[in-house]
């Protein structure tokens, strides 16, 4: 029973290692990552487009979005106007273009919205558990045994349509998947050791929750909103189509093609281009989060 | 003056006919300055009762005092300062996302402590790092040096209390030893109280003074360090096990 007595000196080594600039590294790193696959190297890619697009609208439109010239009404595709016009003789390409800047600011909001009220429900349902996890996960339920198109067909009604109404209307429910999985990982880690050490030395619920627990949710919710960004594009897609949405001079991708409708069957462009704008953005954004999750996920590693 | 008074500690799971006893009538005092060893196989109650202790567990009856005072109505800024824990699996016991300067300096932040650099820097020194870890994360540490942030982040709060929950259980033999020598040596030089849980007798042999064997969630015997030599315990179950013990040695 004699336990070697070692010297303890040795394990005392100098760090190599210099982390100033550890999060852009990490930063740069993902997006590596997102290039080298070629499905969602093509969403970052397209996304990027994207953003860069709603920056820069005014100056690469060729023509005013809303610009009305009863001359040039239902004009196919030519080398003046590459996307043709629309039975008012605007530009389609210069709207679509205009397009981005509403659906990004309709992405932003719905995820600053639905990001952290998801976080906020799902971690504290499952850090606390007891009749409060009972009470927000019933919750949750109930918004989640809607289709979010219905339901926010039901707020928009409720609230008036409008771009601004809709916003919210698609932010309250998007939510619920995101507070399910904050609250699935947040059960993963509320029993591990770290947490017991940080509650003895004496952090609050609170501190322990937005410390300790968040930073562990937030990958697989950031991959999660990406994601539903998809789902968020399609559903104000819809709201605009069926005039719930952007209202008609607003150039929104999804307005657009309910005006386009009646003119579909000679005009195919009308609604062609809209619709491609948005299969290819909720395309790229479901590849993206594909990425992301394996650029992001430590367990698959 | 006794720093840990654990009385007719039990707790028990389920109702009715299903009603289960997990643990049952634990009683055993640590005084103050002494380092008391924790033995028994898998599942007999050690660890249970560390968190009992650490007020991980709330639900048990009985009574634990701490210097005199009970658990249940001590301030809870006031207890921190007084025990600490270190856990068993140092993979599991550092937050992955947070630097070794953010788990180091929690604690002081809670507390409102001042001089924090300093004291997280003497922290490492004290367990014999360098200071230089503060900027790197769990991740880039071998077990050996994670456990010993574990114990410098134990110890930061200058508690009189330090719980082991099979500290060096997770270690490569080595480095078990110098994890030991390191505990060993603060107790010495900090003048602190262990809980010390443990399967193996050989490590509860050379780190505490006196020691319980646990069976079936019951303490069976308290005894000296001396008797593990002689293998003269009173209990049968106690017997056998260091019995068992001295012939694995002689095996290995």
């Amino acid at each position: 029973m004699t336990v070697s007595f070692l010297s303890m000196q040795d394990v005392a080594m100098p760090n190599p290692r210099s982390h100033r600039n550890s999060a852009f590294h990490r930063l740069l790193a993902v997006i590596r990552e997102l290039l080298g696959n070629p499905s969602s190297g093509f969403g970052f890619i397209v996304i990027s487009i994207l953003l860069l697009t709603a920056l820069v609208a005014p100056l690469i439109a060729p023509y005013d979005p809303n610009v009305i010239d009863l001359g040039q009404t239902l004009q196919a595709p030519s080398a003046q106007h590459w996307f043709g016009t629309d039975e008012l003789g605007r530009d389609i390409l210069s709207r679509i273009i205009y397009g981005t800047r509403i659906s990004l600011t309709i992405i932003t909001i719905v995820s600053v919205i639905v990001g952290p009220v998801g976080l906020v429900v799902g971690t504290t349902a499952g850090y606390f558990g007891g009749w409060y996890d009972t009470i927000m996960m019933r919750i949750t339920d109930i918004f989640l045994s809607f289709p979010s198109l219905i339901l926010s067909l039901a707020f928009v009604a409720a609230l008036g349509a409008g771009l601004e109404n809709a916003i919210i209307a698609i932010g309250l429910t998007a939510w619920p998947p995101i507070a399910r999985l904050a609250r699935a990982e947040t059960l993963t880690f509320r029993g591990a050791d770290y947490i017991s050490a940080s509650r003895m030395q004496g952090a609050s619920p609170l501190r322990i929750i937005v410390k300790s627990i968040m930073p562990m949710c937030l990958p697989s919710v950031l991959v999660r909103i990406t994601l539903s960004m998809a789902t968020v594009i399609l559903t104000a897609a819809g709201l605009g189509f069926l005039g719930l949405g952007a209202q008609p001079p607003l150039p929104e991708w999804g307005a657009m093609i309910a005006t386009g409708r009646r003119y579909m069957l000679d005009n195919w462009w009308l609604v062609a281009f809209p619709g491609g704008a948005i299969l290819l953005v909720s395309l790229a954004f479901n590849l993206l989060g594909d990425g992301l999750r394996d650029a992001l996920d430590p367990k698959q590693r | 003056m006794t720093a840990i008074d654990v009385s007719n500690l039990s707790i028990d799971l389920g109702y009715g006919s299903a009603k289960k006893r997990i643990l049952g009538d634990v009683c055993f005092s640590v005084e103050a300055g002494e380092s008391f060893g924790l033995v028994g196989e898998s599942g007999s109650g050690k660890s249970t009762i560390l968190r009992c202790i650490a007020r991980l567990l709330t639900l048990w009856e009985g009574d634990i005092e701490l210097e005199g005072r009970s658990v249940k109505n001590m301030p809870f800024a006031e207890y921190c300062r007084m025990v600490q824990m270190v856990f068993q699996d140092p993979y599991g016991s550092l937050h992955p996302r947070q630097s070794i300067r953010t788990a180091l300096q929690e604690p002081l932040r809670i507390h409102r402590m001042d001089r924090q650099m300093d004291r997280m820097e003497r922290a490492l020194v004290d367990v014999g790092l360098n200071p230089d870890f503060l900027s790197r994360y769990p991740h880039e540490l071998s077990g050996g040096q994670r456990q010993r942030v574990a114990i410098a982040r134990a110890l930061i709060l200058e508690p009189r209390i330090l719980l082991l929950d099979e500290p060096t259980s997770a270690l490569d033999v080595s480095v078990q030893a110098e994890v030991l020598n390191l505990l060993a040596d603060l107790r010495a030089r900090r003048n602190l109280t262990y809980l010390f849980v443990s399967h193996d007798l050989a490590v509860i042999d050379h780190m505490c003074e006196r020691l319980a064997v646990m069976q079936h969630g019951r303490v069976v015997e308290v005894m000296g360090r001396e008797v593990l030599a002689t293998g003269r315990a009173k209990d049968p179950y106690a017997r056998e096990l260091i019995q068992a013990s001295l012939e694995y040695d002689q095996a290995v």
